[in-house]
């Protein structure tokens, strides 16, 4: 079960996932980022503060927007990941291909660079 | 020590799946990271089979078996009666692919083959076993 939150501060929509994303749920990511990516956002964060685990189809919803997000500008960040989570990413090469961040102040910083 | 686990092929069971492999291994000395990477792997196969093989129906099982014949030695085993869906043979698609043709699959079948040692498939007793070697 995931839960899905979006909020917005500082003119950046930050999507906040509560829970695990696996096969069952990961659609409830892709609709999230979809809105905020159709909304015109062109700084989105992901708080990944409460992500319990993700699964390749959670990570493959990431993938699948990285040419977007390039072409249309916008600054895509990830921030809070736990150690096992991260290690996901890390097992793929995915770290690399993604902006991840430690922390939202962080994550703010670098959307607002990357946007310059 | 055997454990042992059935559940139907709906995707909502995948985190009945997660939890039974994070129980039986619990107390077995395994860090949080290399249990995080177990259950991950096993979570893509499961997934995989009732995906292509099941078609998500609830009404067919898969089973799970893991043997811990040694201290720090796994094997799991996951039995059913579908298609065969042999990843030895599936090439995996490489990152740069992924991201532009904006696929969202592929990605599981080389995270199982990065975290598991040996991936075996056999056939007993007119059942598909997907046998998945750890040691750590």
């Amino acid at each position: 079960m995931v839960h899905i939150k979006r909020l917005q501060e500082d003119g950046a929509d930050i999507i906040a996932i509560v829970g695990e994303i696996d096969a069952s749920s990961s659609i409830e990511l892709d609709l999230a980022i979809a809105k905020s990516v159709g909304e015109g956002y062109k700084k989105i964060l992901v708080d990944c503060q409460a992500l319990e685990y993700i699964s390749s189809a959670g990570l493959g919803v990431f993938m699948s927007y990285i040419e977007e997000l390039r072409d249309k500008n916008i600054s895509f960040v990830l921030f809070g990941m736990k150690e096992r989570v991260l290690n996901t990413f890390s097992i793929l090469g995915l770290a690399d291909l993604l902006n991840i961040r430690e922390n939202k102040q962080e994550a703010k910083k670098l959307a607002d660079e990357l946007s310059l | 020590m055997s454990y042992h686990y059935n559940t139907g092929c709906s995707l909502n069971n995948l985190k009945g799946v997660r939890e039974f492999i994070r129980r039986s291994l619990d107390g077995q000395e395994v860090s949080d990271l290399e249990l995080g990477a177990i259950v991950l792997a096993l979570d893509e196969m499961c997934s995989n089979l009732m995906i292509h093989a099941h078609h998500c129906n609830p009404d067919h099982f898969i089973a799970l078996n893991i043997h811990i014949p040694d201290k720090g030695k796994f094997i799991f085993e996951i039995i059913d009666d579908g298609s065969m869906f042999d990843i030895n043979q599936f090439q995996e698609p490489k990152l740069d692919n992924l991201v532009h043709e904006k696929r969202k699959g592929g990605l599981g079948i080389r995270l199982v083959k990065s975290i598991m040692d040996k991936i075996e498939y056999l056939h007993e007793g007119g059942k598909n076993v997907c046998r998945l070697t750890k040691t750590i």
